[in-house]
């Protein structure tokens, strides 16, 4: 099995707190790993360092196989949706244009088509982008990570503050593209449900890796699933 | 004398020349207002001012100190913003103020103000020389080639710099790039319209094609077509009534903003505007 992401030893420390408390684990080809835990469990600094956001980290992280504070290379195979994206409301820029931001290849441009097509906003290449409901711009970002055909699509939070039937069209894109297209998908996410629905391999993290492994493993085993939540609910009653 | 002044070669250079900065202003400023920059291009102006100051001074041709003065203060300055995290509206002010204090400085040193700085502080576009619109001319077109080749990162990164950096565009590089653009281009557009009314090119024709533009490349043409309508339509209403040329350009792309707020109060323009 390809081995796509090691992560070895991982730790993040910020002046007063360590965000990532040596964390070590790996994503394999293919794998649909959801990473859940409570809000300020590092899930968002995890990526950071995965994309290369942030360098100030000990420990490596590796895609597929080389270190990534060797070669940026891997940035090309990978397509990245944010939690939400943040841009000027009045940006002059189309759905089509927004697409195309992400293409590395001008000579790509029928992929465009295709991809607006596949998720369901063809119809909409020429609106602009602000004047879209969040569902429909979540589909935008998610085809901007599409177009250069990466092997891996990492999603942080991506349905915060979008309508529950946007959601589930969302969840089955995910799901399809997993399952037909063999991308490697790493999405965190708050929703357990939606987590043991559609991921085959979870972590749970806070701070410091809780869990690492199948899916199954973690959602049929009840102590383990009360402790995530109990841990959780620590975490928010501390936060209000 | 309205068909007389077509013949007049000064007013083929000046019209050759606006029409060129018109664009250049239109192109380079819609990259500063969408990363909420606007004002940048008058601190490089006034910074621009302490240049011109010096090169008078030193009895070197003023632009040239202004183009070195301006695009290296823009530069530092951009430099210091990024590693102390100094927000963008204050170190627009540091260097604006800096660079009319250099250059007051430098004036009272060399003897007080004179003919030569009035017509860079307001613009003397009816002066320009065969070889001002050569310059202009080349630049223009250098600068348009470069957005042109870089398009796609230059819009990425305006557009969310994360996601840029995340898609492996040189975030850091293409910043630098747009300022060291934006000096160029407000160095050459002080013949048109002066130190004191730079930023109007800048941002009056691109918050209004705003408005109207869908796209980007859509928007870009309008607000060029704004821009170059204002000012040839300022070049010449001013020489027929002989006021200020800067002044009368500005008041038409003050106008077409105003006759769009006008049209989308009146509920003319679509959703999205």
């Amino acid at each position: 099995m390809l081995k796509v992401v090691e992560i070895d030893h991982l730790t993040i420390e910020y002046p007063d707190v360590k965000a990532i408390d040596d964390v070590s684990f790996t994503v394999n080809q293919g794998d649909f790993l959801g990473i859940i835990g409570p809000n300020g469990a590092g899930k968002s600094t995890l990526f950071a360092s995965m994309l290369n956001l942030n360098t100030k980290y000990k420990g490596t992280i590796k895609f597929f196989g080389t270190d990534i504070r060797k070669s940026k290379n891997y940035l090309k195979e990978i397509g990245y949706v944010p939690q939400k994206p943040i841009f000027e409301k009045n940006f002059p820029a189309t759905v089509n244009d927004v697409v195309k931001m992400g293409l590395q290849k001008e000579s790509d441009e029928n992929k465009i088509d295709e991809i607006l097509q596949q998720l369901w906003i063809h119809e909409l290449s020429e609106r602009r982008i602000g004047e879209l409901s969040g569902g429909q711009q979540q589909r935008v970002f998610i085809a901007k990570a599409l177009v250069n055909n990466p092997k891996v699509l990492i999603l942080d939070e991506p349905v915060t503050g979008i309508d529950q039937q946007s959601i589930d069209l969302f969840y089955s894109i995910l799901k399809e593209l997993n399952s037909k297209q063999n991308i490697t998908i790493i999405w965190s996410s708050h929703d357990l449900d939606a987590v043991n629905k559609l991921a085959n391999h979870v972590a749970c993290l806070n701070r410091t890796l809780f869990f690492h492994g199948e899916s199954d493993d973690f959602f049929e085993n009840d102590e383990l699933v009360k402790q995530y939540s109990e841990a959780s609910m620590q975490e928010h009653m501390h936060h209000h | 004398m309205t068909f007389e002044i077509f013949t007049f070669s000064f007013m083929h250079r000046a019209i050759i020349s606006g029409i060129a900065i018109a664009i250049l202003c239109s192109v380079v400023g819609l990259f500063l207002v969408l990363r909420r920059y606007s004002l940048f291009g008058d601190a490089i102006a006034h910074s621009s001012f302490g240049g011109i100051a010096l090169g008078l001074m030193a009895g070197i041709y003023p632009l040239w100190t202004a183009y070195g003065v301006s695009i290296i203060s823009a530069l530092i300055m951009t430099r210091i913003k990024d590693r102390f995290n100094i927000s963008g509206d204050a170190s627009i002010a540091v260097l604006l103020s800096s660079g009319i204090a250099v250059g007051l400085v430098i004036i009272g040193l060399s003897g007080g103000f004179t003919l030569d700085i009035f017509s860079f502080l307001f613009g003397s576009i009816l002066l320009v020389s065969v070889n001002d619109t050569i310059l202009i001319l080349s630049l223009t077109g250098i600068i348009l080639i470069v957005i042109l080749l870089l398009y796609r990162q230059l819009l990425y990164s305006t557009f969310n710099e994360e996601q840029a950096k995340v898609s492996g565009v040189s975030v850091e590089k293409i910043n630098y790039l747009i300022v060291f653009m934006a000096g160029i281009t407000v160095v050459t557009s002080i013949q048109l319209v002066g130190v004191l009314l730079i930023s109007a090119l800048f941002v009056i024709p691109n918050v209004t094609a705003i408005m109207y533009g869908k796209g980007f490349k859509q928007t870009v043409i309008i607000s060029m077509s704004f821009s170059i309508f204002s000012v040839v339509a300022g070049i010449l209403v001013s020489y027929i009534f002989d006021i200020t040329p800067a002044g009368t350009i500005v008041l038409f792309a003050i106008g077409i903003f105003a006759c769009t707020m006008g049209i989308k109060s009146a509920g003319l323009l679509s959703r999205h505007n």
